[in-house]
This record gives C-alpha cells, sequence and structure tokens, in this order.
C-alpha cells in the first residue's frame, strides 16, 4: 500500500522523479538488450545497408520567414525507421544501417552518380530531384540497384518516364488531388475557383487538380496565376480581398502553392466567405502531426524524441521507404536488390503504417498506394479514399493514375 | 481531492460484494472508467481515474482493479466497492494492456512506446524485470498455467515468448502487420493472435510456436481493408471464439474445432475489446467510437443492447 513519492501528484518534482526513474529504466534496459543479442546470436547474421542519396534542394524564395524547411526533412525518418528496423532485426539476426549521401542541388555528374552506384550498395532511398533522380537510375550501374522515391511528387515519372528500377512512397500530385477532389465531391462543393503560383512545382499540383476536378465532375469556374510582387505581410488584408473579388461565386477556394509562398494569407482574407483548399487550409498530405488514429500518436511521439520536432511529409515518405525495406528483408530474409524488390511488387507486401490500412505498391508503376489524409493544421478532417468511391480491386486505387490509364510499361519485364 | 461522480444507481447491488454482475469499461479519452450492471444494463457509476485508461483487469480474487493510465505512465489501483484509486504504480513509459500471472502478483505490463515490457509485482509496486521486445509492444498474455507470457509488438509484428521463471524471451514468431491482442486457449495449447491491419486471425501451436490456421473474415458490403481485428475471447468449454473487427463494425463468431466462421454480429463502432460476462452467457463488445457497449446474448449469438459509456471506450473486466 505504500504510495511512492513520485505518484502522488504532476508537481515539477514528480517530473524529476519520472526522468530519474526512466533513467534507471534506459540503463537497465540496455543491459538486457545485451544478453538478449548474445542468446540471439546462433542466427545467421545479415548487415543490411541502405544508402540514403540527399539532393539539397533549391528553396524558392517565400513570403513568410515562418516554418523554415528544416535541414534534416525526409532524412529525420529513415533514421527513425532504420531503429525500428534494428529492433525487429534484433530479434532475427538482421542488422540495418543508413549512410547518408548528400549531394549538392542542380545538375548532377554522371561521375558522381556512378561512385555513388559503385559502392557496393544496391538499396537506395533517393531524396532528390526529379531529374538527378531519373538520371541516377537511368545509369548503366543502376541497373541491378533498387531505388525507393521518398520525394518526387512526379506524375510522369509513375507514367511515361517509370523506371523497374524506381518505386515510389511518396504519393504523386495525382494522388494528393484525386483525394481532395473526393473531400469535395463528398461535400458537395463542386464549384471551385483556383489560384495557382508561377513554380514548376505550383503547375504540376494545379495539373493535377484540374485533371481530378474533371474525373470527378468539379467545375472550375475561374482561375487566377499568382501574382509575385505583392508583399503580404504587410498587406493581405488589402490586396487579397480585390484578388479574389473578381471570381464569380464558389463554393471553395483552391491554391495551388505547393512552394508556401503565399498562401497562408488567403484564409480569412477573400472577398467571398469561402473556405480555402489546396496547398493551404484543407489540404490532402501524405502526413501531418494532425493525425493521431490508428496508433499515429506512437510514430508522431517516436519522431519527436528521435529528430526533436514534429513530422513532415519529407519524413513520413522516408520513413515508408526505409520501412519497407526492411519489411521485405524481415519477411524474406534477403537483401538482395531482386529479392527485395520482387516481394515488395508481390501480393505478400504489406505495410502496417498508422494509417487505418495496409499499404502496399502497384505493380504497374512502383507507386505505393495509400490513404491521404485530409487536414488543416490542428485537426484531421476525413481521409481519402472517401466513403462511397469504390474500385474493383482496391478503394486506395480510386486515388492517382490506376492501372487502365498507366502508361508506365517497364513494369511488365522483370526489374533488377 | 478526488470527486467521485456516482450516476444512476439502479437495479440490484449485492449485500455482500457491491460490485457484483458489474462490467467495468476504461474510457480512453474520458480518463474514467464506466461501471455497467450486467442485470440491469444501464451504468451506475462512472469514476475518475488517471490520464487516457486503456488496459484493465481485475486481481483474481476480484478485491483490486487494474487500470493501465497510460499518459500517466502508471497502472492505477481501484477497490471496487468504492471506485477509489487506492494506489498508483509507476509502470515504466506509456502502458497500454497487461496480462495477470495465475499466482495474483506478476503483471505483465506493455509500454508502448518504449519496446519494452515490464513485470511488476502489483502489490508492492517493485519491478521484476524488464525484457527488451519489438516496436510498440500491445497484446500482452500469460498461459493458463503461468509458465509462458507473449507479448505482440505492433511494428515489428512479432509475438515475442516470455519464459516466466527466468524472464527472458524464448522464442519469437513473425505474424500478420499490426498484431494487437494475443488470448491463449483455456487448455493452454493454443494462441490465438490478431493482426489489425493484416487482417487475421493466427492460430499459434504453443508448444512449437508454429501456425496451426489463419483466420480469415469477409462481411458483404464491408471492404476487405476495413475488416481488421483485435480483441479476442475463447469460451471456457473451447467451443466458440469471439473476434471483435475493428471499423468493421461487427465480432465475428468462430467454430475453434471447424475453425469455420459461425457468425458476424452486427455491434458499435470501431469495435476493439470484448469481455463475457455472467458465466459466459453474455459477451459485451466495447465500442470506441460510439462510446458504447453492446451486451451480446452468447446462446442465441444475438447483440441485446448497446449502452453508451464514456469517450472512446477501449476494454471492459467483469466482476461476477
Amino acid at each position: 500500500m505504500n504510495m511512492s513519492p513520485c505518484a502522488t501528484s504532476r508537481s515539477p518534482i514528480m517530473r524529476r522523479c519520472i526522468a530519474a526513474i526512466l533513467c534507471c529504466v534506459a540503463v537497465s534496459a540496455l543491459a538486457l538488450f545485451a544478453v538478449s543479442g548474445a542468446a540471439q546470436a546462433s542466427a545467421a547474421p545479415l548487415a543490411v545497408k541502405i544508402l540514403y542519396v540527399r539532393q539539397q534542394i533549391e528553396q524558392a524564395p517565400t513570403l513568410s520567414n515562418l516554418d523554415p524547411v528544416p535541414e534534416d526533412d525526409g532524412y529525420a525518418g529513415a533514421i527513425v525507421a532504420t531503429a525500428d528496423n534494428n529492433t525487429t532485426g534484433a530479434f532475427l539476426g538482421q542488422s540495418f544501417s543508413l549512410e547518408n549521401v548528400p549531394l549538392p542541388a542542380g545538375e548532377v555528374a554522371p561521375e558522381t552518380l556512378d561512385e555513388i552506384l559503385g559502392r557496393g550498395v544496391d538499396l537506395i532511398v533517393a531524396d532528390m530531384s526529379d531529374a538527378a533522380l531519373l538520371k541516377m537510375a537511368d545509369r548503366p550501374k543502376a541497373a541491378a540497384v533498387l531505388i525507393v522515391d521518398a520525394r518526387s511528387q512526379s506524375d510522369v515519372l509513375r507514367n511515361a518516364r517509370c523506371r523497374a528500377n524506381v518505386l515510389h512512397t511518396m504519393p504523386s500530385y495525382a494522388m494528393r488531388a484525386d483525394a481532395l477532389a473526393q473531400f469535395m465531391v463528398f461535400k458537395r462543393w463542386t464549384r471551385w475557383a483556383m489560384i495557382v503560383g508561377q513554380h514548376a512545382p505550383d503547375q504540376s499540383f494545379a495539373d493535377a487538380l484540374r485533371a481530378s476536378a474533371k474525373k470527378f465532375g468539379i467545375s472550375i469556374l475561374a482561375e487566377r496565376p499568382w501574382l509575385e510582387n505583392a508583399d503580404m505581410r504587410r498587406s493581405a488584408s488589402s490586396e487579397l480581398p480585390l484578388f479574389t473579388q473578381d471570381f464569380p461565386d464558389h463554393d471553395v477556394l483552391v491554391v495551388a502553392d505547393e512552394t508556401d509562398d503565399f498562401a497562408r494569407y488567403i484564409p480569412g482574407n477573400t472577398w467571398l466567405p469561402r473556405p480555402v483548399a489546396g496547398s493551404e487550409g484543407i489540404s490532402p498530405v501524405v502526413w501531418s502531426p494532425a493525425v493521431e488514429n490508428w496508433g499515429a500518436a506512437q510514430l508522431q511521439s517516436r519522431f519527436m524524441k528521435s529528430a526533436g520536432r514534429t513530422m513532415r511529409p519529407a519524413d513520413y515518405a522516408a520513413w515508408l521507404a526505409v520501412r519497407a525495406i526492411g519489411e521485405a528483408v524481415t519477411r524474406t530474409a534477403s537483401a538482395s536488390a531482386p529479392d527485395v524488390r520482387a516481394f515488395l511488387l508481390s501480393d505478400a507486401f504489406e505495410l502496417a503504417a498508422f494509417k487505418g490500412r495496409k499499404l502496399s505498391f502497384r505493380n504497374w508503376n512502383g507507386e505505393m498506394r495509400q490513404p491521404i489524409p485530409i487536414v488543416q493544421p490542428r485537426a484531421v478532417i476525413a481521409t481519402a479514399p472517401l466513403p462511397g468511391f469504390l474500385h474493383q480491386f482496391s478503394e486506395l486505387d480510386t486515388l492517382g493514375l490506376d492501372r487502365p490509364e498507366s502508361k508506365c510499361t517497364k513494369f511488365n519485364t522483370e526489374g533488377p | 481531492m478526488r470527486i467521485v461522480f456516482l450516476a444512476v444507481l439502479a437495479g440490484f447491488v449485492g449485500a455482500q460484494d457491491a460490485a457484483a454482475g458489474q462490467l467495468w469499461v476504461s474510457n480512453e479519452k474520458d480518463n474514467t472508467v464506466s461501471v455497467v450492471d450486467t442485470q440491469a444494463l444501464t451504468v451506475v457509476a462512472t469514476y475518475p481515474v488517471g490520464l487516457r485508461p486503456r488496459g484493465i483487469t481485475f486481481s483474481h480474487d476480484f478485491k483490486e482493479l487494474y487500470l493501465c493510465a497510460s499518459d500517466d505512465d502508471q497502472i492505477d489501483v481501484l477497490d471496487p466497492a468504492s471506485g477509489l484509486t487506492i494506489r498508483r504504480l509507476t509502470s515504466g513509459e506509456d502502458p497500454e494492456q497487461f496480462a495477470l500471472h495465475p499466482n495474483d502478483t506478476d503483471l505483465y505490463i506493455a509500454n508502448e512506446d518504449d519496446a519494452l515490457a515490464t513485470v511488476m509485482n502489483v502489490k508492492t509496486g517493485e519491478v521484476l524485470a524488464e525484457i527488451n521486445v519489438g516496436v510498440e509492444p500491445e497484446g500482452m498474455a500469460v498461459s493458463p498455467d503461468g509458465t509462458i507470457a507473449v507479448v505482440t509488438s505492433e511494428t515489428t509484428n512479432m509475438v515475442h515468448w516470455i519464459d516466466t521463471a527466468k524472464k527472458q524471451i524464448f522464442a519469437n514468431t513473425l505474424v500478420g502487420q499490426r498484431p494487437r491482442h494475443a488470448e491463449f486457449s483455456h487448455d493452454g495449447k493454443q494462441l490465438w493472435v490478431s493482426s489489425e491491419v493484416g487482417g487475421q486471425v493466427q492460430v499459434l501451436d504453443v508448444a512449437t510456436q508454429s501456425l496451426i490456421k489463419e483466420l480469415h473474415f469477409a462481411i458483404g458490403g464491408v471492404s476487405a481493408d476495413l475488416i481488421q481485428p483485435v480483441g479476442i475471447r475463447l469460451t471456457a468449454d473451447g467451443s466458440m471464439a469471439f473476434v471483435a473487427l475493428g471499423p468493421a463494425n461487427h465480432v465475428a463468431v468462430v467454430d475453434t474445432k471447424s475453425f469455420a466462421i459461425k457468425r458476424y454480429i452486427l455491434v458499435g463502432a470501431r469495435v476493439w475489446h470484448l469481455e463475457f460476462t455472467d458465466n459466459e452467457k453474455m459477451i459485451f463488445s466495447v465500442n470506441g467510437a460510439s462510446g458504447d457497449v453492446t451486451a451480446i446474448d452468447v446462446a442465441r449469438l444475438e447483440a441485446v443492447k448497446s449502452i453508451k459509456v464514456g469517450r472512446y471506450p477501449w476494454g471492459a473486466a467483469y466482476h461476477p
């Protein structure tokens, strides 16, 4: 019946007490780990190395200084996934390591790529520009390598310019746009006005939004390109009402601003009282700190402990890439690129990834099929696919390029 | 000081034991337990407990109720007669589920955030052992003879088999994606394991830790990947298993001899855990998203009534 002094209140003393206890737990846990590690040593050991090729990304200038992109955006997720793989691997005699391979922004010399591909590591997670990714995938030395792309959202890389040795864990623009369109149909907000930024990612997302609108019967009543010569920090409240005044009446204002430049100033400043969606407001994302169901709170807290910040979309896509490889190694007891690739593209592969449904890869273009949360900054609003959007094989295939419309032909032949 | 909220006091309250015939339900997002009179099928009391209550079980003599207060990193011990918290045990980080050894003393606790299983003397609060397990340990069970404890790890996708005498892992079995719950058969020969995201229940042979049977479920009009098994309960006579199917909103009834699915019973939304009451005449499903429990008549295999409890009820324990 003794009550420990730690358990009586939520005072600062109690917090220190908990910290002390946790510290003891950590030390004794390490000791036990050594024992259990030795006990398992009889299993055939398998050391798995993954290269994380991380190209610097040229950030376009943005109006706001808030929310800078963290230095370890993406990579931090791969670190957590490697730790997860190692915890599992410890029971099977498998160990995982991640090597960070930095690349400068811009064009990458073929010799640089060949040097990376010549290191004898055939499992690569790519956090690169579309051009550099494609260039690496097409090097002769890459033919026997498996590249899991955890950055690019390009639709063309999953379609006409797909590559047999490249899988994708970041959802495409088309998947995100379809998710948003399904939500809008569900809400019957089917009359859109649209504002489109001038950078290439903005244009790509806008293309995907137009295609989704057509696919799901949504009318884009008017569209305006964003002007770059306005200082929104000072005058959003005076400029934006005028900028949006000429739009015909609409249900929702959709914004394509993938470079995070101007869209944050739009909500609350529109001429008509309408919700904002797309890159801002009601947003379709692969991941957000607001995702908490299906055990997601555990991943969020694990990530926060490891990285000291909240988990961003690129972190989650990189976590998926490294976990998918880990799952394939665990299930097949092989770390060779052909075995991992074959397993990932097979019906046997499924990954629990805190989104309420199992994730797998589309075997016609190598893209991961996954639910897309529709979020606002502080909560999940809905998760696509929305109820009622049916599919003959998987409801997840209502998002993005489906098999009948795919122009990817590289997956008919065997890969690496 | 703690404030006790007493809701409607209805039906018979046993003269000898105030808690007789009650189902205690942990409400994850209300920080309370709801007490359901299983005869009157009404909530008779609601008691405040620690933060984010999830795993819930009685001591074998029913004199104490143990509750994982996950966000307080402790186990609350309640007096079922008064509903008051009589002790709190520091459990290691984020306790989610636990199982009480037949010796009525050793509590095996899954520390979800720490990839750790903690064995604690629940009478004294002494930590007897900490065992490294896979990522996000959740399901926890102790064999009827007390020799084996198992823990399932949700992201590692394994069952870890622990020798309770040595308090060490002696085997690991890979199972389906996101294993949530493990349940020994009453004869101790089988272990039933549910995999929430994999969508299957695997029946393992305890002697060899190998697969006997993999069960799959199909309900007309429900998308296959929304069939997500979680809670499992097996009847004492070894004839039937009940499996809660999560967002499929049904409980499956399995013939444990033929492994055929006998029936799907519609209950509330996002059903996770199950508990027998009244000598297995009834089984209650705990429905998280609809915030209620559904009483199922075991002989007729029909839902009788759903009873509103707190927000996001997680699990339940019965006091006979």
